[in-house]
């Protein structure tokens, strides 16, 4: 980005956006836009909290469940909807349909089966998830170089080491893109849960926050759920240009 | 069929999924320690009769025999060198040249140690840490005949290895395969869609016909190599010769 000619950094757009925020902020419009130096302090107060800290125990330990599942779950069956015809026909509509779908509509149903508990969150996480993931994987695989394949065949490859050594590392750069779309729902997946189910985690605060009007704790919450989605989002990404700049000449 | 063959095609032919016919009825001897080529008009399955030779295509008529052994899939004395070049791209020239070797499960120092000296024949030295995309086509192809000379291999099938590579680069590319070749002894089974290729590097030319393809002429050029130099060798009367006959036959399929 230029101003004037002169090349200023991303975050600036942040400044200004931060700075205005502030300025509606101190003209008291409205009681849910607090100033935004009063949310900053509202974050600075909650943070070291013992509420605070057990939420976000709680609410990574589900988000971080959900993931595994969602990935060791999502990666080896993308991989057998690539190389079995027969699975890919079967499960690819259910995929192409939950992977658009607004999985937020089931968790009341989950709710209802699973109990209103951890589980339910981890299993929306995983829901959350998987589907990108189980996607993408399938057309990293079906994408993969055919003559890779054919030449490990070639130099005496098991089938194993055709996936391991070839198959695996032809998808990664599509398998990544999967999982960062995957990290980014799963933090809304357990936003989401957590805030149905209202008594956990992260969600137990939202709810506490915005029905005692603690508008200032609200936004400080929201500024942390957002930072967290954008920090893990970016880590993925960081791996996935490390992989791209190697397969650079696919 | 020859005492000497090492590959014996016999009554090969391929009809694909879908009913194209590449390969009909194709019988042949390929010598020991030889560099016979197949050469005919685009379409006409000499791709297709490699990959068989290879055993990555199953026949539909007739068999293979390597060594006296009938051919049901890839196997330790055959090496391929693509015409893609098919290099990991997420790994380096050392990497990519022991690929063979990793797959046999060779501890890695081992292999590294064979891939150096493969990888130094073939000159490229001091490009072993490279990944493929810093590599021009021409390197790239050296690459591809390091890895299958690396696995020690009696045959060595190249597919139109030179066809993405560069007028200059090819010739020179030509002049060291035949050296290494003939020291080496490795019979090489080589296809091509260029007359003067296959006449400047082969001692047996099958000709294959339009398809589907089948044998239309095996030619065995007498050209005399030792102690030449390869513009003697381009203006050698049998050179010469040899490129005319087998543009008699192949225009007809034109």
């Amino acid at each position: 980005m230029t101003l004037f000619g002169k090349r200023i950094p991303i975050f600036f757009s942040l400044v200004v956006w931060f700075v205005l925020w502030e300025i509606i902020g101190r003209t008291e419009l409205s009681t849910i836009t607090p100033p935004f130096s009063r949310v900053i302090a509202a974050g600075i107060t909650i943070i070291p909290t013992q509420k605070f800290s057990v939420a976000v125990s709680i609410s990574l330990r589900s988000f971080a469940l959900g993931m595994a599942l969602a990935l060791l779950i999502g990666i080896p069956v993308g991989i057998l909807m690539a190389r079995v015809a027969t699975i890919g026909k079967i499960l690819g509509m259910w995929v192409n349909i939950f992977v658009s779908a607004p999985i937020s509509a089931l968790v009341p149903i989950l709710m209802a089966v699973i109990g209103i508990g951890d589980t339910t969150v981890v299993v929306t996480v995983f829901l959350f998830a998987v589907f990108v993931i189980i996607l993408d994987t399938q057309i990293g695989i079906k994408q993969a170089d055919r003559s890779l394949v054919e030449m490990a065949r070639c130099f005496g490859a098991k089938r194993h080491q055709v996936y391991t050594k070839i198959l695996f590392l032809s998808a990664l750069p599509e398998i990544l893109a999967g999982v960062r779309l995957g990290v980014i729902r799963g933090v809304k997946g357990v936003v989401i849960g957590q805030l149905l189910i209202a008594i956990l985690g992260v969600g137990e605060l939202f709810e506490l926050y915005s029905q005692h009007f603690l508008m200032e704790e609200f936004w400080a919450l929201v500024l942390i759920v957002f930072m967290f989605a954008f920090v893990v989002s970016e880590a993925v990404a960081l791996l996935e240009r490390r992989v791209e700049y190697y397969a650079g000449s696919r | 069929m020859s005492a000497d063959a090492i590959v014996e095609v016999n009554q090969v032919g391929k009809i694909y999924d879908g009913g194209v016919e590449a390969l009909t009825n194709v019988s042949v001897a390929l010598p020991h320690g030889r560099l016979s080529t197949l050469l005919g008009p685009s379409g006409c399955g000499k791709t297709t009769l490699l990959k068989i030779i290879a055993g990555l295509i199953p026949p539909s008529r007739g068999e293979v025999w390597v060594k006296g052994n009938k051919v049901d899939g890839p196997g330790p004395e055959r090496a391929f060198v693509f015409q893609d070049f098919a290099l990991l791209p997420w790994a380096n020239v050392l990497r990519n040249v022991a690929f063979g070797l990793e797959l046999r499960g060779l501890p890695k120092e081992e292999r590294h140690q064979i891939a150096r000296k493969h990888i130094a024949e073939v000159g490229l030295k001091t490009f072993e840490s490279s990944y493929p995309h810093q590599l021009s086509g021409g390197m790239r192809q050296r690459v591809g005949l390091a890895r299958a000379l690396a696995i020690d291999a009696d045959i060595i099938l190249m597919d139109e290895p030179f066809s993405s590579v560069d007028e200059q680069t090819r010739r020179k590319f030509q002049e060291e395969l035949l050296d290494l070749l003939r020291h080496k002894k490795k019979t090489v089974i080589f296809v091509t869609h260029s007359i003067e290729e296959a006449a400047y590097l082969s001692d047996q030319i099958v000709l294959l016909s339009a398809r589907p393809g089948t044998i239309s002429k095996i030619i065995q050029p007498s050209i005399d190599r030792e102690g030449r130099s390869p513009d003697e060798i381009r203006r050698d009367k049998n050179y010469l010769d040899a490129v005319d006959e087998i543009w008699q036959i192949l225009k007809h399929y034109v």
